[in-house]
Protein backbone atom coordinates (compact mmCIF):
# COMPACT_ATOMS: atom_id res chain seq x y z
CA UNK A 1 0.00 0.00 0.00
CA UNK A 2 1.59 3.10 -0.69
CA UNK A 3 1.27 5.87 1.51
CA UNK A 4 -0.30 9.54 0.56
CA UNK A 5 1.87 12.68 1.47
CA UNK A 6 1.08 15.95 1.87
CA UNK A 7 2.06 20.05 1.06
CA UNK A 8 1.81 22.77 2.96
CA UNK A 9 0.68 24.24 -0.42
CA UNK A 10 -2.23 21.94 -0.21
CA UNK A 11 -1.72 19.14 -2.68
CA UNK A 12 -1.62 15.81 -2.00
CA UNK A 13 0.61 13.05 -3.55
CA UNK A 14 0.11 9.47 -4.14
CA UNK A 15 3.42 7.22 -4.99
CA UNK A 16 2.99 4.05 -6.94
CA UNK A 17 6.40 2.68 -8.02
CA UNK A 18 8.16 5.55 -9.83
CA UNK A 19 5.22 7.29 -10.51
CA UNK A 20 3.34 10.41 -8.29
CA UNK A 21 -0.08 11.18 -8.58
CA UNK A 22 -0.68 15.06 -7.40
CA UNK A 23 -4.26 16.41 -6.70
CA UNK A 24 -5.21 19.66 -4.58
CA UNK A 25 -6.51 18.35 -0.89
CA UNK A 26 -10.98 18.59 0.07
CA UNK A 27 -9.42 21.47 2.33
CA UNK A 28 -7.93 23.32 -0.41
CA UNK A 29 -11.40 22.62 -2.42
CA UNK A 30 -13.00 24.37 0.67
CA UNK A 31 -11.02 27.43 0.64
CA UNK A 32 -11.18 27.83 -2.83
CA UNK A 33 -14.77 27.54 -3.14
CA UNK A 34 -16.23 26.24 -6.71
CA UNK A 35 -14.02 25.62 -8.84
CA UNK A 36 -14.75 27.00 -12.59
CA UNK A 37 -11.72 26.44 -14.25
CA UNK A 38 -8.46 24.43 -14.14
CA UNK A 39 -5.24 24.23 -16.13
CA UNK A 40 -2.48 21.19 -16.25
CA UNK A 41 1.28 21.03 -16.93
CA UNK A 42 1.87 19.62 -20.71
CA UNK A 43 2.35 15.90 -20.72
CA UNK A 44 5.92 15.57 -21.37
CA UNK A 45 6.91 18.59 -20.08
CA UNK A 46 9.78 18.76 -16.58
CA UNK A 47 7.86 20.48 -13.79
CA UNK A 48 10.72 21.29 -10.49
CA UNK A 49 9.82 20.98 -6.79
CA UNK A 50 7.64 23.92 -5.76
CA UNK A 51 7.24 25.27 -9.13
CA UNK A 52 3.90 26.06 -10.22
CA UNK A 53 2.45 22.97 -12.56
CA UNK A 54 -1.32 24.26 -12.75
CA UNK A 55 -4.32 26.54 -11.98
CA UNK A 56 -6.94 26.49 -10.12
CA UNK A 57 -9.58 29.22 -10.38
CA UNK A 58 -12.77 29.81 -8.40
CA UNK A 59 -15.59 32.44 -9.24
CA UNK A 60 -13.85 34.53 -6.94
CA UNK A 61 -9.90 34.33 -8.12
CA UNK A 62 -6.88 32.21 -9.69
CA UNK A 63 -4.38 30.20 -7.68
CA UNK A 64 -1.54 28.38 -8.70
CA UNK A 65 -1.33 24.53 -7.94
CA UNK A 66 2.20 23.98 -7.34
CA UNK A 67 4.37 20.62 -8.01
CA UNK A 68 5.50 18.82 -4.35
CA UNK A 69 8.12 16.91 -6.10
CA UNK A 70 10.25 17.02 -9.54
CA UNK A 71 9.39 15.35 -12.82
CA UNK A 72 8.26 14.39 -15.73
CA UNK A 73 4.44 15.12 -16.41
CA UNK A 74 3.46 11.38 -18.04
CA UNK A 75 -0.36 11.83 -17.68
CA UNK A 76 -2.53 14.39 -17.30
CA UNK A 77 -7.05 14.23 -16.30
CA UNK A 78 -8.60 15.84 -18.56
CA UNK A 79 -11.59 15.11 -17.37
CA UNK A 80 -10.93 18.01 -14.63
CA UNK A 81 -10.47 20.81 -17.36
CA UNK A 82 -13.59 19.62 -19.16
CA UNK A 83 -15.91 19.98 -15.83
CA UNK A 84 -13.88 21.50 -13.12
CA UNK A 85 -16.65 20.83 -10.79
CA UNK A 86 -15.20 17.64 -10.60
CA UNK A 87 -12.66 18.66 -8.68
CA UNK A 88 -14.63 19.66 -5.81
CA UNK A 89 -16.68 16.82 -5.54
CA UNK A 90 -13.65 14.56 -5.29
CA UNK A 91 -10.81 16.21 -5.26
CA UNK A 92 -8.60 13.49 -3.12
CA UNK A 93 -9.52 10.61 -5.45
CA UNK A 94 -10.51 10.71 -8.92
CA UNK A 95 -9.92 14.62 -9.80
CA UNK A 96 -6.43 13.42 -9.54
CA UNK A 97 -4.45 16.90 -11.57
CA UNK A 98 -1.25 14.98 -13.07
CA UNK A 99 1.16 12.38 -12.57
CA UNK A 100 4.85 12.33 -12.96
CA UNK A 101 7.39 10.15 -13.15
CA UNK A 102 9.69 11.11 -10.00
CA UNK A 103 13.52 11.77 -10.13
CA UNK A 104 14.25 11.54 -6.90
CA UNK A 105 12.21 10.00 -3.78
CA UNK A 106 13.87 11.65 -1.05
CA UNK A 107 12.13 14.96 -1.78
CA UNK A 108 9.10 13.28 -0.80
CA UNK A 109 10.66 12.85 2.71
CA UNK A 110 9.74 16.86 3.33
CA UNK A 111 6.14 16.35 3.14
CA UNK A 112 3.66 15.46 5.98
CA UNK A 113 1.65 12.45 6.82
CA UNK A 114 -2.19 12.55 6.89
CA UNK A 115 -2.40 13.63 10.71
CA UNK A 116 0.25 16.45 10.56
CA UNK A 117 -1.35 17.83 7.47
CA UNK A 118 -4.75 17.59 8.88
CA UNK A 119 -3.20 19.58 11.73
CA UNK A 120 -1.51 21.68 9.78
CA UNK A 121 -4.86 23.01 7.26
CA UNK A 122 -6.71 23.42 10.71
CA UNK A 123 -4.20 25.90 12.26
CA UNK A 124 -3.39 27.82 8.95
CA UNK A 125 -7.47 28.03 7.78
CA UNK A 126 -6.97 30.86 5.38
CA UNK B 1 -13.00 52.65 13.61
CA UNK B 2 -13.31 49.11 13.88
CA UNK B 3 -15.22 46.90 11.33
CA UNK B 4 -18.74 47.42 11.01
CA UNK B 5 -21.10 44.95 10.92
CA UNK B 6 -24.85 44.97 9.45
CA UNK B 7 -28.41 43.89 11.51
CA UNK B 8 -28.19 40.70 9.81
CA UNK B 9 -24.26 39.47 11.17
CA UNK B 10 -25.93 37.60 13.55
CA UNK B 11 -28.09 35.69 10.64
CA UNK B 12 -25.83 35.45 8.40
CA UNK B 13 -23.09 33.60 11.27
CA UNK B 14 -26.70 31.31 11.93
CA UNK B 15 -26.16 30.37 7.75
CA UNK B 16 -22.36 29.48 7.86
CA UNK B 17 -21.40 32.58 5.81
CA UNK B 18 -17.90 33.47 5.60
CA UNK B 19 -17.01 36.71 5.57
CA UNK B 20 -14.91 39.29 4.42
CA UNK B 21 -14.06 42.72 5.07
CA UNK B 22 -15.69 44.74 2.05
CA UNK B 23 -16.01 48.78 2.19
CA UNK B 24 -15.30 49.29 6.52
CA UNK B 25 -17.71 46.68 6.64
CA UNK B 26 -18.42 42.47 7.79
CA UNK B 27 -20.04 40.91 4.63
CA UNK B 28 -20.76 37.62 3.68
CA UNK B 29 -19.06 36.52 0.17
CA UNK B 30 -20.52 33.58 0.25
CA UNK B 31 -23.13 30.77 2.41
CA UNK B 32 -22.62 26.90 2.49
CA UNK B 33 -24.11 26.02 -0.76
CA UNK B 34 -20.99 28.12 -2.47
CA UNK B 35 -21.41 30.66 -5.19
CA UNK B 36 -22.38 29.48 -8.20
CA UNK B 37 -25.60 27.86 -6.30
CA UNK B 38 -26.42 30.65 -4.83
CA UNK B 39 -26.04 32.40 -7.77
CA UNK B 40 -28.25 30.01 -10.11
CA UNK B 41 -31.09 29.71 -7.14
CA UNK B 42 -31.58 33.36 -7.34
CA UNK B 43 -31.89 33.38 -11.20
CA UNK B 44 -34.05 30.21 -10.98
CA UNK B 45 -35.72 31.08 -7.39
CA UNK B 46 -34.85 33.98 -5.04
CA UNK B 47 -31.93 35.30 -3.66
CA UNK B 48 -31.87 37.86 -0.83
CA UNK B 49 -28.51 40.33 -0.56
CA UNK B 50 -27.92 42.04 2.38
CA UNK B 51 -26.87 45.28 1.01
CA UNK B 52 -26.85 47.05 3.95
CA UNK B 53 -24.04 48.77 3.69
CA UNK B 54 -24.90 51.09 1.04
CA UNK B 55 -25.50 54.47 1.84
CA UNK B 56 -28.62 55.32 1.95
CA UNK B 57 -28.74 59.29 1.64
CA UNK B 58 -31.88 61.54 2.52
CA UNK B 59 -32.17 65.02 1.08
CA UNK B 60 -35.16 66.50 2.45
CA UNK B 61 -36.57 69.58 -0.18
CA UNK B 62 -38.76 71.30 -2.63
CA UNK B 63 -38.83 72.89 -5.95
CA UNK B 64 -35.55 74.24 -5.32
CA UNK B 65 -33.99 71.33 -4.39
CA UNK B 66 -34.58 69.73 -7.86
CA UNK B 67 -33.34 72.83 -9.29
CA UNK B 68 -30.11 72.21 -7.17
CA UNK B 69 -30.11 68.63 -7.61
CA UNK B 70 -30.00 69.27 -11.45
CA UNK B 71 -26.82 71.39 -11.40
CA UNK B 72 -25.56 68.25 -10.02
CA UNK B 73 -27.12 64.93 -11.73
CA UNK B 74 -27.67 64.61 -15.58
CA UNK B 75 -31.03 63.58 -15.24
CA UNK B 76 -34.81 65.58 -15.60
CA UNK B 77 -36.05 65.60 -12.35
CA UNK B 78 -38.46 67.70 -12.45
CA UNK B 79 -40.30 65.54 -14.55
CA UNK B 80 -39.27 62.39 -12.40
CA UNK B 81 -42.93 61.06 -10.95
CA UNK B 82 -43.29 60.42 -6.69
CA UNK B 83 -41.81 57.43 -6.16
CA UNK B 84 -40.13 56.47 -9.52
CA UNK B 85 -36.24 55.82 -9.56
CA UNK B 86 -33.23 56.73 -12.18
CA UNK B 87 -29.52 55.23 -12.27
CA UNK B 88 -27.37 57.97 -12.42
CA UNK B 89 -23.71 59.13 -10.85
CA UNK B 90 -21.83 61.92 -9.41
CA UNK B 91 -19.69 63.24 -11.65
CA UNK B 92 -16.75 65.73 -11.18
CA UNK B 93 -15.91 68.40 -13.28
CA UNK B 94 -14.13 66.73 -15.64
CA UNK B 95 -17.27 64.08 -16.06
CA UNK B 96 -15.05 61.63 -14.10
CA UNK B 97 -17.16 59.54 -12.12
CA UNK B 98 -16.98 59.70 -8.32
CA UNK B 99 -19.67 57.17 -7.79
CA UNK B 100 -22.88 55.52 -9.70
CA UNK B 101 -25.92 55.45 -7.69
CA UNK B 102 -29.95 55.39 -7.83
CA UNK B 103 -31.69 58.52 -7.08
CA UNK B 104 -35.26 57.81 -6.42
CA UNK B 105 -38.46 60.86 -5.89
CA UNK B 106 -40.16 60.40 -2.62
CA UNK B 107 -42.79 62.72 -0.43
CA UNK B 108 -40.56 65.01 1.29
CA UNK B 109 -37.50 64.86 -1.39
CA UNK B 110 -35.10 62.33 -2.48
CA UNK B 111 -34.02 58.84 -1.64
CA UNK B 112 -30.45 58.20 -3.34
CA UNK B 113 -28.49 54.59 -2.89
CA UNK B 114 -25.27 54.96 -3.16
CA UNK B 115 -22.26 52.46 -2.76
CA UNK B 116 -20.65 51.66 0.86
CA UNK B 117 -16.91 52.56 -0.10
CA UNK B 118 -17.98 55.95 -1.55
CA UNK B 119 -20.83 56.92 0.46
CA UNK B 120 -19.27 59.24 3.30
CA UNK B 121 -17.05 61.15 0.29
CA UNK B 122 -20.39 61.27 -1.68
CA UNK B 123 -21.97 62.75 1.48
CA UNK B 124 -19.58 65.53 1.91
CA UNK B 125 -19.41 66.58 -1.87
CA UNK B 126 -23.18 66.69 -1.74
CA UNK B 127 -22.96 69.09 1.00
CA UNK B 128 -20.72 71.19 -0.37
CA UNK B 129 -23.05 71.20 -3.76
CA UNK B 130 -25.89 72.09 -2.29
CA UNK B 131 -24.24 75.16 0.30
CA UNK B 132 -25.96 72.74 3.39
CA UNK B 133 -29.24 74.36 2.09
CA UNK B 134 -31.20 71.24 2.95
CA UNK B 135 -31.30 68.35 5.48
CA UNK B 136 -29.32 65.33 4.60
CA UNK B 137 -29.05 62.05 6.08
CA UNK B 138 -27.13 59.39 5.41
CA UNK B 139 -29.51 56.93 7.68
CA UNK B 140 -27.49 54.26 9.26
CA UNK B 141 -30.61 53.53 11.24
CA UNK B 142 -31.53 51.32 8.00
CA UNK B 143 -30.64 48.08 6.46
CA UNK B 144 -31.38 47.36 2.78
CA UNK B 145 -32.14 43.89 2.01
CA UNK B 146 -32.46 42.98 -1.88
CA UNK B 147 -34.45 40.33 -3.15
CA UNK B 148 -34.04 39.34 -6.62
CA UNK B 149 -35.02 36.74 -8.87
CA UNK B 150 -38.62 35.45 -10.98
CA UNK B 151 -39.62 34.02 -7.12
CA UNK B 152 -39.43 37.15 -5.35
CA UNK B 153 -42.44 39.17 -6.16
CA UNK B 154 -44.59 36.21 -4.87
CA UNK B 155 -42.56 35.92 -2.21
CA UNK B 156 -42.18 39.33 -1.04
CA UNK B 157 -45.79 39.85 -1.74
CA UNK B 158 -47.13 37.01 0.67
CA UNK B 159 -45.36 39.51 3.57
CA UNK B 160 -46.25 42.89 1.84
CA UNK B 161 -49.34 43.03 0.40
CA UNK B 162 -49.24 45.17 -2.84
CA UNK B 163 -45.61 45.16 -3.75
CA UNK B 164 -46.49 42.78 -6.72
CA UNK B 165 -48.26 45.30 -8.45
CA UNK B 166 -45.24 48.04 -8.36
CA UNK B 167 -43.22 48.67 -12.11
CA UNK B 168 -39.82 48.39 -12.31
CA UNK B 169 -37.42 51.31 -11.55
CA UNK B 170 -40.78 52.41 -9.11
CA UNK B 171 -41.16 52.01 -4.95
CA UNK B 172 -43.64 53.07 -2.28
CA UNK B 173 -44.42 52.87 1.54
CA UNK B 174 -45.61 49.33 2.60
CA UNK B 175 -46.41 48.18 6.38
CA UNK B 176 -43.94 45.25 7.74
CA UNK B 177 -44.91 44.14 10.91
CA UNK B 178 -46.89 47.61 11.77
CA UNK B 179 -43.34 49.25 10.46
CA UNK B 180 -43.53 51.70 7.68
CA UNK B 181 -41.24 49.93 5.22
CA UNK B 182 -39.75 51.53 1.52
CA UNK B 183 -39.67 49.33 -0.83
CA UNK B 184 -38.20 49.63 -4.78
CA UNK B 185 -38.85 47.02 -7.96
CA UNK B 186 -34.95 47.41 -8.86
CA UNK B 187 -32.02 45.62 -8.05
CA UNK B 188 -28.54 45.04 -9.64
CA UNK B 189 -28.75 41.18 -10.62
CA UNK B 190 -30.30 41.46 -14.34
CA UNK B 191 -33.53 39.75 -12.47
CA UNK B 192 -36.73 41.35 -11.55
CA UNK B 193 -36.63 41.67 -7.60
CA UNK B 194 -37.23 44.33 -4.64
CA UNK B 195 -35.51 46.67 -2.74
CA UNK B 196 -36.64 47.00 0.64
CA UNK B 197 -35.43 50.07 3.00
CA UNK B 198 -36.53 48.94 6.83
CA UNK B 199 -35.21 49.77 10.26
CA UNK B 200 -32.51 48.17 11.38
CA UNK B 201 -34.20 46.43 14.15
CA UNK B 202 -36.66 45.05 11.80
CA UNK B 203 -34.62 43.70 9.18
CA UNK B 204 -33.72 40.19 10.74
CA UNK B 205 -37.71 39.36 11.21
CA UNK B 206 -38.16 40.50 7.66
CA UNK B 207 -35.17 38.35 6.11
CA UNK B 208 -36.30 35.16 8.24
CA UNK B 209 -39.54 35.03 7.45
CA UNK B 210 -38.27 36.01 3.46
CA UNK B 211 -36.45 32.58 4.16
CA UNK B 212 -39.04 30.81 5.63
CA UNK B 213 -41.52 31.85 2.47
CA UNK B 214 -38.56 30.32 0.19
CA UNK B 215 -35.72 32.50 -0.39
CA UNK B 216 -32.44 32.18 0.08
CA UNK B 217 -29.50 33.97 1.16
CA UNK B 218 -26.91 34.97 -1.24
CA UNK B 219 -23.58 36.70 -0.50
CA UNK B 220 -21.78 39.25 -2.29
CA UNK B 221 -20.40 36.72 -4.52
CA UNK B 222 -23.27 35.55 -6.13
CA UNK B 223 -24.27 39.27 -6.62
CA UNK B 224 -20.85 39.92 -8.55
CA UNK B 225 -21.51 37.30 -10.88
CA UNK B 226 -25.10 38.51 -11.29
CA UNK B 227 -24.28 41.66 -12.16
CA UNK B 228 -21.70 40.99 -14.10
CA UNK B 229 -23.51 38.37 -16.63
CA UNK B 230 -26.20 41.45 -16.80
CA UNK B 231 -23.51 44.01 -17.71
CA UNK B 232 -23.82 46.33 -14.82
CA UNK B 233 -21.15 48.02 -13.67
CA UNK B 234 -19.11 47.99 -10.43
CA UNK B 235 -17.82 51.26 -9.20
CA UNK B 236 -13.94 51.14 -8.73
CA UNK B 237 -13.94 48.34 -10.96
CA UNK B 238 -15.47 49.41 -14.52
CA UNK B 239 -16.63 52.68 -12.84
CA UNK B 240 -13.86 55.31 -11.57
CA UNK B 241 -12.88 58.73 -11.72
CA UNK B 242 -10.76 58.77 -15.01
CA UNK B 243 -14.04 57.16 -16.59
CA UNK B 244 -16.69 59.25 -17.74
CA UNK B 245 -20.63 58.49 -18.68
CA UNK B 246 -19.73 58.40 -22.03
CA UNK B 247 -16.83 56.28 -21.77
CA UNK B 248 -18.52 54.16 -19.71
CA UNK B 249 -21.34 53.21 -22.94
CA UNK B 250 -23.70 54.47 -19.81
CA UNK B 251 -25.11 57.29 -22.56
CA UNK B 252 -28.37 56.18 -22.18
CA UNK B 253 -28.76 57.02 -18.60
CA UNK B 254 -27.83 61.04 -19.57
CA UNK B 255 -31.24 62.83 -19.87
CA UNK B 256 -31.23 64.14 -23.81
CA UNK B 257 -33.10 67.48 -22.89
CA UNK B 258 -30.19 67.98 -19.91
CA UNK B 259 -27.81 67.46 -22.66
CA UNK B 260 -29.34 69.68 -25.12
CA UNK B 261 -29.32 72.70 -21.94
CA UNK B 262 -25.84 71.83 -20.47
CA UNK B 263 -25.76 73.45 -17.08
CA UNK B 264 -24.90 69.97 -14.99
CA UNK B 265 -21.39 69.39 -13.80
CA UNK B 266 -19.03 67.68 -16.25
CA UNK B 267 -21.99 69.03 -19.16
CA UNK B 268 -18.87 70.40 -21.15
CA UNK B 269 -17.01 67.23 -21.39
CA UNK B 270 -20.64 64.77 -21.87
CA UNK B 271 -21.06 67.11 -24.56
CA UNK B 272 -17.50 67.17 -25.85
CA UNK B 273 -17.63 63.46 -25.62
CA UNK B 274 -21.31 62.97 -27.14
CA UNK B 275 -19.90 64.86 -30.26
CA UNK B 276 -16.38 63.89 -31.15
CA UNK B 277 -16.53 60.47 -29.57
CA UNK B 278 -14.57 59.09 -27.38
CA UNK B 279 -11.01 57.64 -27.51
CA UNK B 280 -11.97 54.77 -25.27
CA UNK B 281 -15.18 52.60 -24.45
CA UNK B 282 -16.64 50.10 -22.06
CA UNK B 283 -17.54 46.86 -24.27
CA UNK B 284 -18.44 43.35 -23.22
CA UNK B 285 -15.75 40.88 -23.88
CA UNK B 286 -16.17 36.74 -24.35
CA UNK B 287 -13.17 34.79 -24.10
CA UNK B 288 -13.40 31.88 -26.56
CA UNK B 289 -12.16 29.20 -24.79
CA UNK B 290 -12.32 28.72 -21.03
CA UNK B 291 -10.19 31.39 -19.77
CA UNK B 292 -11.00 33.42 -17.26
CA UNK B 293 -9.64 36.78 -17.93
CA UNK B 294 -9.74 38.76 -14.46
CA UNK B 295 -9.90 42.53 -13.45
CA UNK B 296 -6.50 44.46 -15.35
CA UNK B 297 -5.83 41.60 -17.79
CA UNK B 298 -4.35 42.91 -20.74
CA UNK B 299 -6.09 43.60 -24.34
CA UNK B 300 -4.32 43.39 -27.53
CA UNK B 301 -5.87 43.52 -31.01
CA UNK B 302 -4.85 40.95 -33.92
CA UNK B 303 -1.33 42.62 -34.78
CA UNK B 304 -0.38 42.38 -31.34
CA UNK B 305 -0.57 46.19 -29.98
CA UNK B 306 -2.03 46.55 -26.48
CA UNK B 307 -5.73 48.62 -26.96
CA UNK B 308 -7.17 47.91 -23.57
CA UNK B 309 -7.88 46.31 -20.00
CA UNK B 310 -10.25 43.88 -18.58
CA UNK B 311 -12.17 45.83 -15.53
CA UNK B 312 -14.13 42.40 -14.51
CA UNK B 313 -14.32 39.13 -15.12
CA UNK B 314 -15.85 35.88 -13.88
CA UNK B 315 -16.79 32.71 -14.87
CA UNK B 316 -20.91 33.32 -15.06
CA UNK B 317 -22.81 30.03 -13.75
CA UNK B 318 -25.81 31.04 -16.10
CA UNK B 319 -23.53 31.54 -18.86
CA UNK B 320 -21.41 28.25 -18.17
CA UNK B 321 -18.43 30.33 -19.25
CA UNK B 322 -15.80 33.05 -18.73
CA UNK B 323 -17.25 36.78 -19.24
CA UNK B 324 -15.68 40.00 -18.87
CA UNK B 325 -15.97 43.47 -19.44
CA UNK B 326 -13.59 46.41 -20.21
CA UNK B 327 -12.35 49.49 -22.10
CA UNK B 328 -11.04 49.24 -25.72
CA UNK B 329 -9.57 51.72 -28.12
CA UNK B 330 -13.09 52.81 -29.79
CA UNK B 331 -12.05 51.47 -33.31
CA UNK B 332 -11.95 47.72 -31.83
CA UNK B 333 -15.02 48.40 -29.75
CA UNK B 334 -17.16 46.99 -32.48
CA UNK B 335 -19.26 43.70 -31.97
CA UNK B 336 -17.61 40.10 -33.05
CA UNK B 337 -13.92 42.13 -33.11
CA UNK B 338 -11.68 39.43 -32.63
CA UNK B 339 -8.72 40.34 -29.33
CA UNK B 340 -6.57 38.72 -27.17
CA UNK B 341 -6.22 38.79 -23.68
CA UNK B 342 -2.91 37.95 -21.96
CA UNK B 343 -3.28 35.61 -18.97
CA UNK B 344 -0.29 34.52 -17.50
CA UNK B 345 2.19 35.45 -19.95
CA UNK B 346 -0.06 33.74 -22.79
CA UNK B 347 -2.63 35.30 -25.30
CA UNK B 348 -6.30 33.84 -25.38
CA UNK B 349 -8.88 34.63 -28.43
CA UNK B 350 -11.95 36.40 -27.09
CA UNK B 351 -14.62 38.22 -28.63
CA UNK B 352 -15.98 41.64 -27.99
CA UNK B 353 -19.83 41.11 -27.72
CA UNK B 354 -22.96 43.24 -26.45
CA UNK B 355 -23.83 43.36 -22.95
CA UNK B 356 -26.20 42.06 -21.19
CA UNK B 357 -24.29 37.91 -21.48
CA UNK B 358 -27.39 37.41 -19.61
CA UNK B 359 -31.19 38.13 -20.57
CA UNK B 360 -33.04 40.30 -18.52
CA UNK B 361 -36.58 39.58 -17.23
CA UNK B 362 -37.62 42.87 -15.47
CA UNK B 363 -40.93 43.41 -15.18
CA UNK B 364 -42.31 46.08 -18.11
CA UNK B 365 -39.62 48.36 -19.25
CA UNK B 366 -36.85 50.21 -17.76
CA UNK B 367 -37.99 53.84 -19.47
CA UNK B 368 -41.23 54.46 -18.42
Amino acid sequence: MSEVKYSKEHEWIKLEGDVATIGITKHATEMLGDIVFAELPEKGSNVEKDGTAGVVESTKAASDVYTPVSGEVVDTNQEIVDDPSKINQDPENSAWFFKLKIKDKSEMDSLMNKDDYDKFAKENNT
Amino acid sequence: MGTKKTSLYQLHQDCNAKFVEFAGYHMPIQYSEGIVEEHKFTRNHSGIFDVSHMGQLFIYGGEELIKDLEKIFPLDLKNLKLNHSKYSFLMDKDAGIQDDLIITKIDEGFLIILNAACKDNDFKILKELLKEKYKMVLDENRSLIAIQGPKSSQILNELVDGVKDLNFMSGNCFLFDNQKVYITRSGYTGEDGFEISILNNYADKLTRELINKGSKLAGLGARDTLRLEAGLCLYGHDLDKDKTPVEANLKWAISKERISKGDFIGSDIIIKQLNDGVTKIRVGIKPEGRIIAREKTKIFNQSDVHIGEITSGTFGPSVNGPVAMGYVENEFSKKNTKVFLEVRGKKYAANICSLPFYKKSYVKGVNQ
